[in-house]
């Protein structure tokens, strides 16, 4: 199971990493949100639970992104078939693509984040940037785990880019809403609160619960 | 028995102090939420029946349930912002957290349909739909206890108030307005199920008469599980 995950997991960097497909495509998107949300909301600087919101938003919009991408290169080039004929655990397939997924995005924030407190965002970001870094990996892996589970159900679709963001914004509102929370705090002016620790708790709650789903239903997504 | 329920909240309940006649909007309002929400829950329950045992039947269960929960998820929105605007004064409150949460798992709902149409294979879209209805029917609690934390409680805590809050007489009236909406919850899926089943024979008979041998046939523009 183990090198199973880490072949799978390998296999998905090596090819992130040769093709460049979906990270950069997903921070030009986040920087470019930041800009439509500039002119949008007619705001240079932004604090408090607008930051937060924003933030939230644009990362979860490019998430959206990524997942859309997510099992694109298996379902075209038939990597589908030759993992069913591989004699390993199903559940590994599910294991790597939510890590790699999480990995993308940690990537993606690496940049995202550092430019939307350079563009948006008033309060300095020193203040407050481990306990948004706690935020920003509970969340990751919420969008990874759900992210997953929809990219894995939509993929048999006509309308994948349809079906991807329709399944995915609704089962990621409960994230939403406990990141966005955690962080309202943290990019206050004038110092950052503490954080609140029953939203954490729900988030990774959150996350826990809906990686048994995915763990329970994902083998019947791959038979065929 | 949902006439019945009518006459009584009409006929027997007294009226609320505060809000008057349109408090009996209350009768049907939740216990259509109720039921909504406890068939969208039973179609995850069919839909892991239909995973572990691949019978077409319980893709259909699952389908039909769905199906009349939708629907009534409909009702329950329009009456809600009928009775929020009456005694809220507002049609739509952000601050209500059963109204935000049906509202996002309506929204996650109505994508069965697209997700079903979008798959050609029958056996495969069966099998999806099911998967999404496992995850779905397991979302539903969890997004209501993660919006209720997010807000305050403006809105009438149904449980609450039919064990304690409620004069014995609103008390009778809304248990038989929940069983009416039950039965008719029941019945509906009842006739739906039934009109599936003619409608499969229909179309096999249809197709020995022409003495087609084509065993596929044309299915017309729809998603619904084949028997």
């Amino acid at each position: 199971m183990r090198t199973t995950v880490a072949a799978l997991l390998s296999k998905e960097l090596t090819l992130e990493w040769r093709t460049r497909e979906s990270v950069p495509a997903m921070v030009l998107f986040s920087i470019a949100t930041y800009v439509v949300f500039h002119f949008g909301l007619d705001r240079d600087r932004i604090a408090g639970d607008l930051a937060s919101g924003v933030l939230w938003v644009t990362l979860l919009f490019a998430a959206i992104l990524g997942v859309n991408r997510l099992f694109v290169a298996e379902y075209e080039q038939g990597g589908f078939d030759g993992f069913l004929l591989a004699p390993v655990d199903r559940t590994a397939l599910l294991v790597a693509k939510a890590v790699a997924l999480f990995l993308f995005l940690c990537l993606v924030e690496l940049v995202a984040v550092p430019a939307f407190a350079l563009l948006l965002l008033g309060p300095p970001l020193t203040q407050a940037l481990p306990q948004l870094v706690l935020v920003l990996v509970l969340a990751n892996a919420g969008i990874a785990v759900v992210g997953t589970l929809v990219a894995g159900l939509a993929i048999q679709t006509r309308a994948r880019d349809l079906i991807v963001p329709l399944l995915a914004l609704p089962l990621l509102v409960p994230v939403l809403l406990a990141s966005a929370r955690c962080a309202t705090p943290l990019l206050q002016d004038g110092g950052a609160g503490p954080l609140p620790g029953d939203w954490l708790a729900v988030a990774a709650i959150y996350d826990l619960l809906f990686a048994l789903i995915a763990y329970a239903v994902f083998d019947f997504l791959l038979e065929d | 028995m949902l006439t019945g329920a009518f006459a009584l909240v009409f006929f027997y309940a007294p009226l609320d102090a505060d809000q008057g006649f349109v408090q009996k909007i209350f009768y049907v309002h939740v216990p259509m939420a109720i039921v909504a929400l406890c068939g969208f829950v039973a179609g995850g329950v069919f839909a892991v029946m239909h995973l572990r045992t691949r019978e077409s039947k319980w893709d259909m269960r699952s389908y039909v349930t769905i199906h009349i929960s939708v629907i009534l998820a409909v009702g329950v929105l329009v009456t809600g912002s009928i009775w929020a605007r009456a005694s809220w004064g507002h049609w739509w409150i952000w601050d209500e957290p059963m109204l935000v949460s049906f509202l996002i798992v309506f929204l996650l709902y109505a994508t069965y349909w697209p997700l079903r149409f979008s798959i050609e294979d029958k056996e495969k879209q069966s099998r999806y739909a099911s998967v999404f209805a496992v995850v779905a029917g397991a979302f539903v609690p969890l997004n209501f206890t993660a919006v209720k934390m997010a807000q305050s409680f403006v809105h009438p805590e149904t449980l609450a108030t039919t064990t304690g809050g409620l004069p014995p007489k609103m008390a009778l009236t809304f248990v038989v307005a929940l069983a009416g909406m039950t039965l008719l919850f029941v019945t509906l899926i009842k006739y739906e199920m039934a009109s599936k089943h003619a409608t499969f024979r229909l179309r096999a008979l249809r197709r020995r008469l022409a003495g087609d041998d084509d065993e596929l046939g044309f299915a017309g523009r729809s998603a619904a599980p084949q028997l």
